[in-house]
């Protein structure tokens, strides 16, 4: 124990002096550390100084530079004020002109583009509820063929596909398809495929193709652009809501102050209420003519004076013979400061006379509603017939009023005239009261509210509601007055 | 002479086609004042519409089929401002001399438009594919617009095109002094903001750098709402709005309701000649518009 205590102290008493000896090196060090932070400061105020000078040079060129500059556009004002000012205006004038090379073709044009055709497409739905089944519907005096009520529930309405553009410097083209939910049955079929001319002179136009006659007012309207849900009773009747064929068409519009046309159609004569495509595939003639104008800066009309003159064999109402219809129709609107999108009044009515010398048998095959035929007996047979010889009327009236740009609300009276001899023959005329209220959120959507009491036979009431929706997409529409 | 000769004479009185004033159709009232400009009475010219219409919307009236029968040139806007009516007008006129060529003059062609949609889509409002029509309150661009018709009546009536030079000289001279009256006028309007009903003000907000910082409208074409129209309070009242801008065919509801909101004074502009009593013309149009612009600029 006392020679480990004894080594220790010697080995402290060893070490002790080694470290005492280290202390004169240390302050070497410290002082060479103190003389190199020094000039290391030195170094660095150094180069402050010399960024500042850096910066105030840079501070002197840029001061140079604005004087220079100043000078320039001094100058530059010193030139004849007059003739900078001009030069400016014809520079502000050739920027805002189109480029020189812009006698192009401009895009647009009478067509919502430039080569591919314009395509416009429109939805249309229903709702209804019938308190009479549409499927037991019968009309005292009239045929359903295809315009009988909308279905009951929900349905899609006509819905509709066209494509239109110029087709060179002489012609326009126009292809409408439309898918169509005929009673359960649905049918696409070509509404419209017709050509105009562009180019003939003196207000001269032609038609060719399947297209609407331009008979009466809403004949040439597709539906999507009415004022209600369905077509009015005399249009369901008489023309199964529309009628169109094959044909041509020659108008010519009067160079006067007042609108005035004249036209006359030929048509093939297949579709109700003409069939059999008669003398020679040219059964249906028209002639048709529409004056119009303005009353004030406020009011607009438009009237006209229709005829269709059919030979016709079988129609789908059992018709075969000489058929005419006569339709006189009128349309004024009254609108402040004649916007119309943003209120004002529409008044319209149409009034039809249709006469028929001819027979009847009885309609084959499904094209019309079995149970809307008359109970006559005898005539089941379709061998036999009867004569149909006699006339029948139908008018109706309609006034919408236009809120603001967005609502409208609306009443129409329908009314039919049966005949009082014939197959038809009835003492009781058809009659109805429609009102609607139309919402629309652009002018590409609509939604419409419509109520009809309708009294289609003298024991028969339909009290019907309807809600429709029809929206336009694709190419912007150019409607007809 | 004998009785051969002045039947002959008479024949050929009767059938040589009269020296005839051209027919121009103008589809708006600016583009009728232009042409008034630039041929006085050596044309004829029919307006279809009139300041206090919604030239978006107008329906294709047999009165206006009428005029457009008879025209041998229409002056129209463009850029599909009339896409709704014009094409009807035109193809149930049968007038073929208007449907293409040189009797179909739309001023958009002959300019540059602002505002061109990069999107073509309708959720976002009734937008034109070829920019904002409504360049008719850009004195630079009716100019432009002035030589381009100069030249095309002296195409179609050249008898007359020594007429059409001389009158579009003179207008050009008045015209380009005009403008440098306005300029000056306006300078206090620089810079200021304002809100617009529908976006009709963006050339001539342009011209005098003025700023828009909100519509009425939600989307062009768009019926206010009125919680757009609340949106808008905060704004309008923050950044010292000058006007809340409108043309005299607009529904002013809207307009005074945020105006009654904010302080703001709604101000309604003539947007086209016939807006006001002093809008009698092109100079009328600007001289009103600058002055009802420096009336609430106080």
């Amino acid at each position: 124990m006392r020679t480990k205590l004894l080594l220790l102290g010697v080995a402290l008493a060893a070490a002790s002096p080694a470290a005492i000896a280290a202390d004169p090196a240390s302050d070497a060090q410290l002082q060479a550390l103190d003389a190199r932070i020094r000039a290391l400061e030195a170094d660095s105020q150094k180069l402050r100084e010399q960024a500042a000078a850096a910066l105030a040079a840079a501070d002197a060129a840029r001061a140079e530079l604005e004087k220079m500059k100043a000078t320039l556009q001094a100058s530059q004002q010193a030139t004849t004020q007059e003739a900078a000012q001009q030069a400016q205006a014809t520079a502000a004038v050739a920027a805002v002109a189109a480029p020189a090379d812009a006698s192009a073709p401009n895009p647009g044009g009478a067509n919502g583009n430039a080569f591919n055709p314009g395509i416009a497409v429109i939805l249309n739905g229903n709702y209804a509820h019938h308190s009479l089944n549409p499927d037991n519907y019968q009309r005292a005096g009239f045929a359903i063929v295809d315009g009988g009520p909308i279905p009951q529930g929900l349905s899609l309405g006509e819905s509709e596909i066209s494509f239109a553009a110029n087709i060179d410097d002489k012609f326009y083209g126009q292809l409408t398809l439309s898918y169509e939910d005929d009673h359960g049955g649905a049918s696409t079929s070509i509404e419209e495929a017709y050509i105009d001319t562009l180019a003939l002179p003196d207000g001269l136009s032609v038609r060719l193709g399947r297209f609407f006659s331009n008979i009466g007012y809403l004949n040439s309207h597709h539906t999507h652009t009415d004022n209600f849900v369905d077509r009015p009773l005399p249009y369901q009747a008489f023309l199964a809501g529309q009628y169109g064929d094959d044909g041509a068409q020659l108008r010519w519009v009067a160079p006067l102050d007042v609108f005035l046309e004249f036209g006359g159609e030929l048509f093939r004569g297949e579709n109700f209420p003409t069939a059999g495509a008669n003398r020679g595939g040219v059964g249906t003639h028209t002639l048709f003519a529409h004056a119009g104008g303005d009353v004030g800066d406020e009011n607009s009309w438009l009237a006209g004076a229709s005829l269709l003159d059919a030979k016709t064999t079988q129609a789908d109402d059992g018709f075969s013979g000489d058929h005419k219809l006569y339709i006189a129709d009128a349309t004024w609107k009254w609108a402040p400061n004649g916007n119309t999108k943003d209120g004002g009044v529409t008044l319209r009515s149409e009034y039809f006379l249709d006469q028929r010398d001819g027979t009847y048998s009885a309609p084959t095959g499904d094209a019309i509603d079995l149970a809307s035929q008359p109970a006559l007996d005898p005539l089941e047979d379709p061998a036999l017939s009867q004569p149909w010889v006699g006339d029948r009327r139908g008018v109706y009236v309609e006034a919408v009023y236009r809120l603001n740009r967005s609502w409208d609300v609306g009443y129409r009276f329908d009314k039919l005239w049966a005949a009082n001899t014939g197959p038809y023959a009835s003492d009781f005329d058809p009659v109805r009261n429609s009102v609607e209220l139309t919402w629309r959120n652009s002018e590409f959507s609509f939604f419409r509210l419509q109520y009809s009491h309708d009294d289609p036979t003298r024991t028969t009431t339909d009290n019907a509601l309807f809600l429709q929706y029809d929206v336009s997409l694709g190419a912007h529409g150019a409607h007809k007055f | 002479m004998n009785k051969y000769t002045f039947a002959l004479l008479l024949l050929c009185a009767l059938v040589a086609p009269r020296a005839h004033a051209l027919n121009v159709f103008a589809c708006e009232p600016e583009w009728g004042s232009l042409l008034h400009e630039l041929a006085g009475d050596a044309i004829q010219v029919d307006v279809g519409t009139s300041a206090l219409q919604d030239v978006h919307v107008i329906e294709a009236k047999p009165s206006l089929i009428a005029k457009v029968r008879r025209a041998d040139l229409i002056v129209c806007t463009g850029a599909e401002l009339e896409v709704g009516w014009l094409p009807q007008l035109i193809r149930q006129s049968g007038n073929s001399k208007v449907a293409s060529g040189p009797g179909y003059f739309l001023a958009s062609d002959q300019i540059t438009t602002l505002e061109k949609p990069a999107k073509l889509d309708r959720s976002e409002g009734d937008i034109h594919p070829g920019g904002n029509p409504h360049f008719q309150m850009d004195p630079y661009r009716i100019l432009a617009i002035a030589k381009a018709l100069d030249a095309r009546l002296a195409e179609l009536d050249p008898a007359k095109a020594a007429t059409y030079k001389q009158r579009l000289d003179d207008f050009t001279a008045r015209w380009q002094t005009a403008i440098k009256g306005w300029e000056a006028k306006a300078a206090p309007l620089k810079g200021r903001k304002v809100v617009v009903h529908h976006w009709s003000w963006i050339y001539l907000l342009t011209w005098l750098n003025m700023e828009q910082i909100g519509a009425l409208e939600p989307k062009p074409g768009v019926p206010p709402t009125s919680s757009h129209l609340a949106s808008l309070v905060d704004l309008t009242k923050a950044s010292n709005a000058l006007a809340i801008l409108r043309a005299a065919y607009q529904d002013p509801k809207p307009g005074d309701w945020l105006s009654e909101r904010t302080g703001v004074p709604a101000v309604t502009l003539p947007f086209t000649v016939g807006g006001d009593d002093k809008s009698k013309d092109l100079f009328g149009l600007f001289d009103s518009t600058i002055d009802k612009l420096l009336a609430v600029q106080k």
